[in-house]
């Protein structure tokens, strides 16, 4: 789509949900008029940095359904975010938000090379995540077969995926890298698994551990973006090229602001993403402030799409550990952890204050591949980790070398971070 | 001359991780010889030398264990004054460097090996052996 005609389209959406949400939310009116704005004060895309920030606590404070912009009588369907870190955030669907997430996540679906043909298994949980429904309905969307199996059972979804012939799988990286685990210690030769494509998203992940689930299935390996607070999966999505995640900025409006400053960041450069939903009518999302970090890039795409694309997630702002005054990404760790070769991805980071000092404590999984029968090699091994990553992440961190298969694996998001500071 | 083996696994310095891997091995009918530990502080290398190495290496596997099979040299030891000393001399005049040992008392109780582990197993082999030494063998 040409540059001009999607400002143009951008930007005549913005402003009919600025409206929207303006005419029917208390809450945006409320924040309009503290910020003595208007919606008519909307003119091009730019003046969209003029609107105030939501954040998750606003939207907490509305639970459950102060955040609803139509008559209850025009919701279809309710979701919510897991709660892990308070009260959850309610979304809420009309029959238009369906037929929108339906479309978009087709879209998704599609860039992963999934069509009718395909055989979708789809281990997202089904229920209040957003994740399981989601996928089912860009799967009908474009009409491929759903396996709606949801979360768990490891080995019955192996030997579904065995049976049915499944081609596409959706799950998060590290439910894919256990899957993958378990297959080889049931002696299932993943050779005899069709699959060609995985829609991996739902957890921050690394290049080397798409690495690791291409190698493992022989397969595509790309990420889906999505939160709930928005619609859940189907935001963005990569397509094969791999260098980005395409936002649907049709649907979804994204800029990035400086965590600290919370002035926009210019192209390329890391910071917060900021949402605005341009089409959502139940639950309209302005300048929603996702914690996620990551760069946008404006570039046409080798795959043809004009598309923004932001890079991977590289951190969330309140997973950001401040050790020792030092801003520390925990992906920076886990990323410098897998440039060694032979570390599997399984590690934990602890952060501890024993005394008036921050100290990380990085646990590490031994594997066959790096073990010796020398106490010598192995301390050798554990000071060469320590060392490069504190040549990459700038701290000091102790590591200890736990064995194989005894750190926490998970069938949803992936706890990586252990803070037991009290600070 | 046998090849003697010795089973090396990896394991947190925790409550109860021997205990887990004799477990193993009790319950898969292999006999330990001898036994070694090093530890430092978080983890720590049992070795252990088997009647059955393979079976052990196989089952610790299973089992998710972190382990290796290494060749050991089992040079018999005179039971007097003096008898580490003469294998040890013999090494460490060649300069080869012991990087673990530990001793296995056969089960007759009059001979006793020393298990030792060098970096070059074969010149140290042919050293002992053209010093008098004898090696354990299973017969």
């Amino acid at each position: 789509m040409p540059v001009r005609e999607r400002e143009r389209l951008q930007l005549e959406r913005l402003r009919r949900a600025v409206k929207t949400a303006y005419d029917n939310v208390p809450f945006f009116r409320k924040k309009f008029t503290e910020a003595k704005l208007g919606p008519e004060d909307i003119r091009t895309l730019k003046d969209i940095t003029r609107i105030p920030f939501t954040t998750k606590a606003d939207l907490r404070e509305g639970y459950p359904f102060g955040m609803f912009a139509v008559p209850r009588r025009e919701i279809v369907e309710v979701h919510t975010s897991s709660g892990t870190t308070g009260k959850p955030v309610v979304t809420g669907y009309t029959r238009g938000d369906i037929d929108l997430w339906s479309e978009v996540m087709a879209r998704c679906l599609t860039m992963a090379g999934a069509t009718e043909e395909d055989t979708i298994q789809n281990c997202y949980g089904y229920g209040m995540f957003t994740g399981g429904m989601g996928v089912h309905y860009g799967a009908q969307r474009i009409g491929a077969t759903v396996v709606p199996i949801s979360a768990g059972n490891t080995k019955r979804q192996l030997e579904i995926m065995l049976d049915f012939g499944t081609t596409v799988i959706t799950c998060t990286p590290s439910y894919a890298l256990y899957l993958a685990e378990v297959a080889e210690e049931e002696g299932i030769s993943t050779k005899k698994i069709k699959l060609k494509a995985g829609c991996f998203g739902a957890e921050m992940w690394s290049e080397r551990i798409r690495e690791q689930i291409e190698k493992r299935f022989n397969i595509l390996a790309l990420n889906i973006y999505g939160l709930t607070e928005i619609i859940g999966p189907g935001v963005a999505h990569e397509c094969p090229e791999k260098t980005g995640i395409h936002i649907f900025e049709d649907h979804f409006y994204a800029e990035v602001i400086s965590p600290e400053t919370l002035e926009p960041l210019p192209e390329g450069e890391q910071g917060e993403l900021v949402l605005t939903t341009l089409t959502r009518e139940a639950t309209p999302m302005l300048r929603f402030r996702t914690r996620d970090v990551t760069a946008l890039r404006r570039e046409v795409c080798k795959c043809g799409r004009t598309l923004v694309k932001m890079e991977r997630i590289k951190g969330r702002t309140d997973d950001m550990l401040k050790i020792r005054g030092v801003m520390v990404f925990p992906y920076k760790i886990e990323k410098a952890l897998l440039e060694i070769k032979g570390i599997e991805p399984h590690y934990q980071i602890i952060v501890t204050r024993p005394q008036q000092l921050d100290e990380i404590e990085v646990q590490v999984e031994m594997s066959r591949e790096v073990f010796s029968d020398e106490v010598r090699r192995i301390e050798e091994l554990k000071k060469n980790i320590e060392k490069h990553i504190e040549r990459s992440v700038g701290i000091r961190v102790r590591v200890t070398l736990v064995e194989p298969k005894t750190l926490p694996r998970s069938e949803g998001k992936a706890k990586r971070v252990i803070d037991k500071r009290e600070l | 001359m046998d090849k003697v083996m010795q089973i090396s696994i990896f394991a947190e310095n925790k409550l109860g991780k021997m205990e887990k891997v004799t477990k193993v091995l009790s319950d898969s009918k292999v006999n330990i010889l001898a036994i070694s530990i090093t530890s430092t502080n978080g983890f720590g290398i049992l070795k252990f030398m088997v009647d059955q190495p393979e079976l052990a290496l196989e089952v610790l596997k299973k089992d998710g264990f972190t382990v290796s099979l290494t060749e050991v040299i089992a040079v018999e030891m005179n039971d007097r004054p003096g008898g580490l000393h003469e294998v040890v001399s013999v090494l460490a005049q060649n300069n080869i460097n012991i990087e673990n040992a530990s001793v296995y008392v056969a089960e007759s109780r009059e001979r006793a090996y020393l298990l030792v582990e060098v970096k070059d197993i074969d010149n140290a082999k042919r050293l002992l052996e053209n010093a008098d030494l004898k090696f354990y063998s299973r017969g």
